[in-house]
């Protein structure tokens, strides 16, 4: 939900910026009004994307003095939808607009054992959740994966703090994550808490569900801008309003057709609540179905997608041939 | 008269204020009801701490208090219907929740929303209470509940009742800590005289406050003269009673009270001519001006008389409705009169150092200590 309450929104001073990995930088904001932050908690940040403003979510990494501080961290994709451009040019001494810290990822306490799964930036709505459960003494481990050391944030940190609970999983150094491993070996009762990447996430969720454990101790928060292709150009068409609209690989659908002045319904626009949900009428190419909101019945059959995440591509792998984008046909509500 | 004083913490000392209107900790067990009250058979409603509860128990009897709101359209849980072995069905979409309050179905979807959840908050069962923790979860250590033994020891036999108070918890707070308005409230049942001559003691530490009082050589008072007799067939003559009044943060009360005949040495130790009685008291806030007040009268004599359990519950009852007719008149007097402030006596040293010790936690907990509620309109219901 994108709140529609303004209390929420205060002002907060950019303190501190810094270069963590490679094209991951972490902003330390100074809140108007602080108030303690709990893990898996987020705040939404007003981002100007094309001189516009825009909302973007991110997770609250840390906020010591009680809040009087919030830490968040962003991570700056070639195709980005512009809003980690944005926070990538921010500097110490400027003013944004933000949310209080808001909760859609609660960490339960009490559960018997947990499993932390970070994919990537995913580790920010996670470390939090670590840090909490090292401290009340709980039996945990913490899993970290990432396809280079470079791209990891906090990495040595996270391996210093956590020690024997801590685990690191670096596609490019040969230790890619064993999936069905990590699944197998949870005592029945845990709860895994996840964040990162939907391949993984979705790998997670049928080795969890083949398993037959409870589905509701599988916890994840998923941020929509990933998926099972590289984003690509694409072209999409709503022949009964005449529109048509090129979707560039650095923005969602559902931001083309609202540019082009369609008038769309969305509410989360990460792929959870199905509300952006469009008709396909035809297809030139292959939908990437990115949301959460579809089974993957309904996700194979190709009828409808969701566009605030899902995107047209040409085929897989993705070709070198480039100049014939993919072509997808419409209907809206 | 005269009053005496010990403090057994040294703590830097600040002047506490007599906020009208209190605010609550969150970082505390609170009871949400009775054991019996609570059931796997149907789901009651109760704000405790200004938050809307269902409660409920699984099948496998475990206590359930989730938000009563569901997270789609905010329908009441309370509602809604039990199913599974732990679930709550939303009486309006028909969404599901555990009793984790996490959604297990979402009737018009093949999947779940992730973030579909709604708070479930710790609790814990003893006492014949179920209590609730609303703040800080990674906090709530059932060590911290107050102790309340006697409400489910073999040595003690008794019963209570809830009352539903229209005013301030801290009023009800303020009421048991400093009990000369017996004499004036209570003048047919508990009343005398010598409750506001004679001396008292208070004590406190970081987490109790004690109320000692002791009246020797008395007459004993309708309700007291009874349970003597109960006891003692046929008792005449002079008692020395007492009252020791054990608070515990954030909201019980437990009064050790008694008679016994008069010189055979209960001051000192000895009960054995007595009789004893504890008078178990654990507050609810539910709003600012209202709160949920269990109560319940224990004894440690004739304990297998179910008449005289009876009894106790239906005098006791008698008692506190008078208290509860001048909660009530004086909360209503409050709001009448928002700028008038409250001035001390002697006799609120106990009730002040409750005020002293929820006002740390409520600064500790970064919260403000005069709760900012508008007064209602003035016709409220009576
Ligand atoms: S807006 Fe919620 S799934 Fe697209
Ligand atoms: S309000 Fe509960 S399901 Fe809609
Ligand atoms: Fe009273």
């Amino acid at each position: 939900m994108i709140t529609s309450r303004d209390d929420v929104w205060q002002k907060a001073d950019v303190i501190a910026v810094d270069e963590v990995a490679d094209r991951i930088r972490r902003i330390v904001l100074r809140p108007e009004l602080p108030r303690p932050a709990l893990p898996g908690e987020h705040i939404d940040v007003l981002a100007t994307v094309n001189g516009e403003p825009q909302v973007r979510s991110y997770s609250v990494v840390e906020a010591p003095d009680n809040g009087g501080q919030l830490v968040i961290t962003v991570f700056r994709t070639p195709e980005s939808r512009g809003g980690s451009e944005f926070m990538h040019s921010l500097e110490q001494g400027q003013v944004l607009r933000i949310t209080k810290p808001l909760q859609n990822f609660p960490l339960r306490v009490g559960a018997p054992s947990y499993v932390l799964l970070a994919g990537g930036i995913g580790i920010t709505a996670i470390a939090g959740m670590a840090a909490l459960l090292r401290r009340l003494g709980a039996d945990y481990r913490l899993v970290y994966v990432a396809r280079s050391r470079a791209a990891m944030a906090y990495l040595d940190d996270l391996a210093a703090v956590h020690g024997d609970r801590f685990e690191a999983h670096i596609d490019d150094e040969g230790g890619s994550l064993d999936v069905q491993a990590l699944v197998a070996g949870v005592p029945v009762h845990t709860e895994l808490y996840m964040c990162g990447p939907i391949r993984l996430m979705d790998a997670v969720r049928r080795t969890w569900a083949d398993r037959g454990l409870d589905r509701t101790n599988l916890r994840y928060e998923t941020f929509g801008n990933s998926g099972w292709f590289d984003a690509e150009p694409f072209v999409v068409r709503i022949p009964r309003l005449g529109v048509e609209a090129a979707v560039g690989s650095g923005e969602s659908m559902l931001e083309a057709l609202e540019r082009e002045g369609v008038d769309m319904m969305s509410d989360c626009r990460k792929g959870e609540c199905g509300l952006c949900q469009v008709k396909v009428l035809g297809l030139a190419g292959r939908i990437d179905h990115r949301d959460v909101f579809y089974s993957d019945r309904q996700k194979a059959s190709d009828s409808s997608m969701c566009c605030c995440v899902s995107r047209a591509v040409t085929a897989a792998p993705p070709t070198t041939s480039g100049d014939r984008p993919a072509v997808l046909t419409i209907e809206v509500p | 008269m005269t009053t005496s004083m010990t403090t057994s913490t040294t703590t830097s000392t600040t002047n506490s204020t007599t906020a009208k209107l209190l605010s609550y900790p969150l970082n505390a067990w609170y009871p949400a009801g009775w054991d019996h009250e609570i059931t796997s058979k149907g789901i009651i409603s109760r704000t405790i701490a200004g938050r809307p509860l269902a409660l409920y128990r699984t099948q496998d009897g475990h206590p359930v208090a989730l938000a009563d709101a569901c997270w789609h359209r905010l329908a009441p849980l309370s509602q809604g219907k039990l199913m599974g072995r732990d679930e709550i069905q939303c009486p309006y979409h028909g969404l599901r929740y555990n009793s984790a309050g996490r959604c297990t179905a979402m009737p018009a979807q093949e999947t779940l929303n992730p973030s579909a959840t709604v708070a479930s908050y710790p609790v814990s069962e003893r006492y014949r209470y179920v209590w609730v923790w609303l703040g800080d979860p990674t906090l709530a250590d059932p060590a911290l509940l107050p102790d309340m033994h006697q409400l489910e020891s073999d040595e003690w036999a008794g019963d209570g009742e809830t009352i539903h108070a229209p005013c301030n918890y801290q009023l009800v707070l303020d009421n048991l800590m400093d009990l000369t308005h017996e004499e004036f409230v209570h003048s047919s049942s508990i009343g005398q005289e010598e409750l506001s001559e004679s001396e008292f003691e208070v004590t406190h530490d970081e987490n109790t406050v004690t109320v000692t009082r002791w009246m020797r050589n008395i007459d004993a008072p309708p309700f007291w003269l009874k349970n003597m007799r109960d006891r003692f067939p046929g008792f005449e003559g002079k008692v020395d009673r007492w009252q020791i009044i054990h608070y515990t943060f954030p909201s019980t009360i437990c009064i050790d009270v008694g008679v016994a005949e008069a010189g055979t040495g209960a001051p000192e130790g000895d009960r054995s001519r007595g009789v004893n009685g504890y008078v178990m008291n654990t507050i609810s806030p539910e709003t600012d001006r209202s709160c949920h007040y269990f109560w319940a009268f224990m004894r440690n004599y004739r304990l297998e008389s179910q008449l005289i359990t009876t009894q106790l519950r239906n005098g006791v009852h008698g008692v506190f409705g008078e208290d509860e007719a001048m909660l009530q008149a004086q909360q209503a007097a409050i709001d009448a009169n928002p700028d008038h402030e409250f001035y001390n006596l002697n006799i609120d040293m106990g009730g002040m150092w409750v005020r002293r010790l929820l006002e740390r936690a409520l600064e500790a907990e970064g919260r403000s200590i005069a709760a900012r509620a508008p007064a209602p309109a003035a016709s409220s219901k009576a």
